[in-house]
């Protein structure tokens, strides 16, 4: 069954075959679930030309911000960007460029990419700007907008644990878009803070099956919190 | 006397019934689950994939990969559920969510809402926000009655880029109560020692105000 190994314990492995002007699917919701080694590994790389698919685009000095450092982003597919002044910068100064998508229709958009369904109608966005020139279907009166899905040549994606076999499991709100973005790579690759032998994740409690996913490699994660609010017990 | 932001989300908070399952938005929306009445049990949904949001952590209990959608770090209550973003906006866009509350920058007689973009500022994103509106029961908008210059924010027709059309159905402000159909608002209650003639005054809209209109009930 070694065919179905999918580890790797390199770096160099896990995104090799990246190249300039490729399409990166990335999952994370700000900076929780974010696949930190992966994203320090495109930089050390020193990719061009990406167009990258994720809900946010990091702070300043980390997650996918870093990449903005030495301009190595072309375009980014995003609900929400703008943590970061160097992506401003970048962005005022035309050398970036920002689809701004609803938070669910990129969800759906990865979701529907990885299902095999080229696009889908959705209610959200139209009669604003994000429907601006889409096809508009009635159903039942009401209007809807063509969406279509994504694809990446690579996805990169966090995850808590993954058997040698790929199948992969979240921990608490780090799961977000990575499942979907699991599924919507050519080659996806996931890093996980602990690798497992076949078997010791019970199958019926499998987030993302093995199926979907080409790499796997074991981190070692920051897990930098955006914002820290706490309470006294109780309250 | 205007409602406090506080006040405004009291008088949110009055809305939702036992078993509701509740969005809130950042700012004003946020707080109303403070003031969530006795005898009243709401599940809060943070779109980042949580449905049934807690309390912040303690220190002890700091989690990075526990957040809600304002990036914040939370806690689940009991009885709570985690899981992806496309499942989060599938309750969402399905119409599972029974409140959706939120913040704009204007609204109209016609249910529309404009909240994510003023042109020739910065645009950081819709986030969920499209979604939400597209896809909730009712959703109830929370702002003040007129901007900082005294303008109106209730409109006949919004100038600024559309969050959602023809989905606004209730509009809670620190002046009044009211209730947008028929391409009107109507009005339904007004804050405590607010006339119905500074609501009239200051709402831009075609404004429907038929009989008594009762002062809001704010401890």
């Amino acid at each position: 069954m070694s065919g179905f190994d999918k580890v790797v314990t390199r770096y160099e492995d896990a995104m090799a075959g990246l190249r300039d002007d490729m399409t990166v699917i990335a999952g994370g919701f700000g900076l929780c679930g974010i696949p930190e080694g992966l994203i320090a590994q495109i930089k050390t790389m020193g990719t061009k030309g990406l167009t990258v698919v994720s809900n946010n685009c990091g702070v300043d000095g980390f997650g996918l911000g870093i990449l903005l450092e030495d301009k190595q982003i072309k375009k980014m597919m995003s609900s929400y960007v703008g943590e970061n002044a160097l992506f401003e910068k970048q962005l005022l100064a035309g050398e970036l460029e920002v689809e701004l998508t609803p938070q669910g229709t990129l969800a759906e958009k990865m979701r529907a990419g990885g299902a095999g369904i080229p696009a889908f109608f959705t209610a959200t966005g139209y009669g604003t700007p994000v429907g601006d020139g889409k096809d508009v279907r009635y159903f039942d009166g009401r209007p809807y907008i063509l969406e279509e899905s994504v694809t990446g040549d690579f996805a990169i994606v966090k995850a808590w644990k993954a058997d040698r076999y790929g199948n992969c499991v979240y921990r608490h709100t780090a799961q977000n878009f990575n499942p979907m973005a699991a599924t919507a790579g050519k080659i996806t690759v996931v890093e996980v803070e602990e690798i497992v032998e076949p078997g010791e994740l019970e199958p019926s409690q499998i987030h993302t099956p093995g199926i979907y996913v080409d790499r796997v490699i074991k981190g070692t994660f920051e897990k930098r919190i955006e914002r820290k609010v706490t309470s006294e017990e109780g309250q | 006397m205007a409602l406090t932001r506080e006040q405004i989300a009291m008088r949110v908070a009055q809305e939702f019934q036992d078993g509701s399952y509740v969005n809130l938005g950042i700012g004003i929306p946020t707080l109303a689950a403070n003031y969530v009445p006795d005898g009243v049990d709401v599940m809060l949904q943070s779109e980042n994939g949580l449905l049934g949001m807690g309390r912040y952590p303690t220190e002890a209990e700091v989690d990075a990969d526990m957040i809600n959608a304002g990036k914040e770090t939370v806690t689940a209550s009991v009885g709570a559920s985690i899981f992806d973003s496309a499942e989060s906006f599938g309750m969402i866009r399905g119409g599972h969510v029974d409140f959706t509350v939120l913040g704009a920058f204007e609204v109209d007689v016609n249910g529309n809402i404009a909240s994510w973009m003023i042109p020739g500022k910065l645009v950081k994103g819709m986030g969920g926000a499209m979604d939400l509106v597209a896809g909730a029961k009712n959703i109830i908008v929370t702002m003040t009655h007129a901007d900082k210059h005294g303008n109106s924010k209730l409109l006949q027709s919004c100038t600024l880029p559309l969050t959602g059309v023809n989905c606004i159905t209730q509009i809670i402000t620190d002046l009044a109560v009211l209730d947008v159909a028929d391409g009107a608002y109507h009005l339904r209650e007004r804050a405590p020692g607010v006339t119905v003639e500074e609501i009239q005054e200051k709402t831009a809209g075609t404004l429907i105000v038929d009989g008594d209109i009762p002062e809001m009930k704010i401890k």
